[in-house]
């Protein structure tokens, strides 16, 4: 079992989600996140005082799969994210020690799925 | 105080109170069109909007009232051109006029008075074109647009049918601006869409239209009971007189058409889309009241009931009709003030009733009866070709404006800026500072 996080551009979010429906992957969590890496920020103004604003909005992803899964949902995400462009985002995966559904009590393997 | 200046007194105050209340629109238009965009653009058109009020005032004062009211030809006014500041002897009129904006003579009040009441008409024409280029268009080239509306576009044709020019001489009407005001608005911002495009991502790739979402619907709703109550001021005070009979005649038909106008649009909506949309209920009552702004003065009060129900109907429709020709507008100005300009516009040769207009103190003497009425065509005609001259005139001329400021400094704004939003893009910073906004698109 496997965590899936991935950062991405807000306004990829519908490709993401329709590249991973293809993969037949149709379980995650979206939040709101702020967030920096090369991109860099913009610049604001509020009556004349400046500020640089290096966290942009972002949209991270979480998604609990089983081993057999780790690569379609990867691809699926780098498929509806990537535009080549600096700011596309990041995938982090990190090993998943164990997972509950909470309605029956399965565990593992047939709790994620 | 005699009789005539206690006349004076209170028709100026009627006048200018009626203008105030048509300013007041502003704010209407500013939140409906901010509420139905994404809160990533609201900077942007809350700016549109409350500038695009100062430039009106700025080019109408300059050149737009002088080549609408100016004695002239059919065509363009020619005297008193600039600021305003042709000879004039109101509240003088009829034989006792000595002036040369003579089309404004019928009515008695002091001058200031009639170039306020026009000013926020013109105002209200610019205002509208904000609303369809919403949400991808560069600030700059919106502002030189709107100099180049109030200045030119909207004064020749408000030449033509309220400034004694050729539609006026063939008995067009056109009693508080369903042409002369949204028609024109509308034209105009279809133009500049044209030339936009839409959205990016409003329209997919297999052709189904991705519904952008408005951000704040209590805003939009704000805005549409203010629009509502300025209405008010927009048709009663058309009269440019406190005629009783006539201004009270005419706050009843203007409600009774946007009243009508909502129901029928919720039903269409419930119908069509399975539940009420919000969006489409006030879409409604602004497309009654676009629609009852030119026969206003010329109908019956069951009639103007009609004519506001068909309003409902044929802006949902609309809505649906200009999605399918993926013509982008965000918040359905096309479907408001050009579907309805051109049908209210059509309505006074349906509807018009010479025995109404005699009642009320209408002038009417170039007028005829609509269809429905004594089933004469005449009216509708001349109606049908006064639609279809302000239709060929204001398209070619804001194609032609847009254009030249699209080769010039552009009119969108880079495709990452649209996606960052034009609040920080264009005016580098956002409305809801401290909130968390959920921006996916």
């Amino acid at each position: 079992m496997k965590l899936i996080i991935a950062y991405i551009q807000p306004y990829r979010l519908n490709d993401v989600k329709q590249e991973l429906f293809k993969a037949k992957v149709y379980k995650m969590s979206v939040t709101n996140a702020l967030g920096c890496g090369q991109q860099m920020g913009y610049h604001e103004s509020y009556r004349g005082a400046d500020e640089e604003v290096n966290l942009l909005k972002k949209v991270r992803l979480e998604i609990a799969v089983n081993d057999g899964f780790v690569q379609p949902t990867i691809d699926a995400i780098v498929k509806g994210a990537r535009s080549g462009q600096i700011g596309d985002g990041k995938i982090f995966v990190v090993p998943l020690g164990e997972c509950i559904r909470i309605r029956t009590g399965e565990t593992g393997g047939e709790a994620i799925g | 105080m005699d009789s005539g200046s206690l006349k004076i007194a209170l028709d100026t105050m009627w006048v200018l109170l009626t203008a105030f209340l048509v300013f007041f629109m502003n704010l209407g238009f500013a939140m409906v069109e901010s509420g139905l965009c994404r809160a990533k653009n609201t900077v942007n058109i809350l700016a549109k909007n409350f500038i695009v009020f100062a430039i009106s005032t700025l080019a109408y004062w300059v050149l737009g009232f002088g080549l609408m009211y100016g004695n002239g030809n059919a065509l363009i006014g020619l005297q008193g051109l600039f600021f305003a500041s042709g000879a004039d002897n109101s509240p003088a009129t009829g034989e006792a006029y000595a002036g040369v904006y003579s089309a404004l003579s019928w009515t008695g009040v002091p001058f200031w008075a009639k170039f306020f009441f026009q000013l926020v008409f013109c105002g209200t024409a610019a205002t509208i074109v904000s609303g369809a280029v919403a949400e991808r268009i560069k600030f700059k080239s919106f502002l030189l647009f709107s100099i180049a509306i109030c200045a030119v576009i909207y004064p020749v044709t408000g030449h033509w049918i309220w400034g004694g020019g050729w539609l006026a001489s063939m008995g067009f009407f056109d009693f508080a601006g369903s042409s002369v005001v949204h028609s024109v608005g509308g034209w105009c911002a279809l133009a500049g869409i044209l030339l936009l495009g839409p959205r990016i991502g409003k329209y997919k790739s297999d052709g189904s239209v991705k519904p952008i979402y408005g951000h704040n619907m209590s805003t939009a709703t704000l805005g549409v009971f203010v629009l509502w109550f300025g209405w008010f001021g927009f048709n009663p005070g058309s009269t440019m007189a406190a005629n009783a009979e006539g201004i009270a005649h005419i706050a009843m038909t203007t409600n009774l058409a946007a009243a009508m106008a909502v129901l029928s649009a919720t039903v269409t909506s419930w119908l069509l889309q399975k539940k009420p949309d919000l969006s489409m209920i006030l879409n409604g009552c602004l497309a009654g009241l676009v629609a009852i702004t030119a026969p206003c003065a010329f109908v019956s009060v069951g009639s103007s009931a009609i004519i506001g129900l068909v309003a409902g109907v044929l802006v949902v429709l609309s809505v649906f009709f200009f999605d399918k020709l993926k013509i982008d507008d965000p918040v359905g100005a096309l479907s408001v003030h050009l579907a309805n300009g051109v049908f209210g516009t059509l309505a006074v040769g349906l509807f018009a009733d010479k025995a109404v207009c005699a009642k009320i103190g209408t002038d009417s003497a170039s007028l005829s009866n609509g269809l429905f009425v004594d089933g004469t065509w005449k009216q509708l005609g001349t109606q049908a070709l006064g639609v279809v001259a302000v239709a060929g005139y204001v398209l070619a001329a804001a194609l032609i404006i847009w254009g030249l400021i699209k080769a010039v400094m552009g009119l969108r704004v880079k495709k990452d800026e649209e996606l960052a939003g034009l609040d920080i893009g264009e005016h580098g910073n956002e409305a809801y500072s401290g909130f968390q906004i959920f921006s996916n698109m």
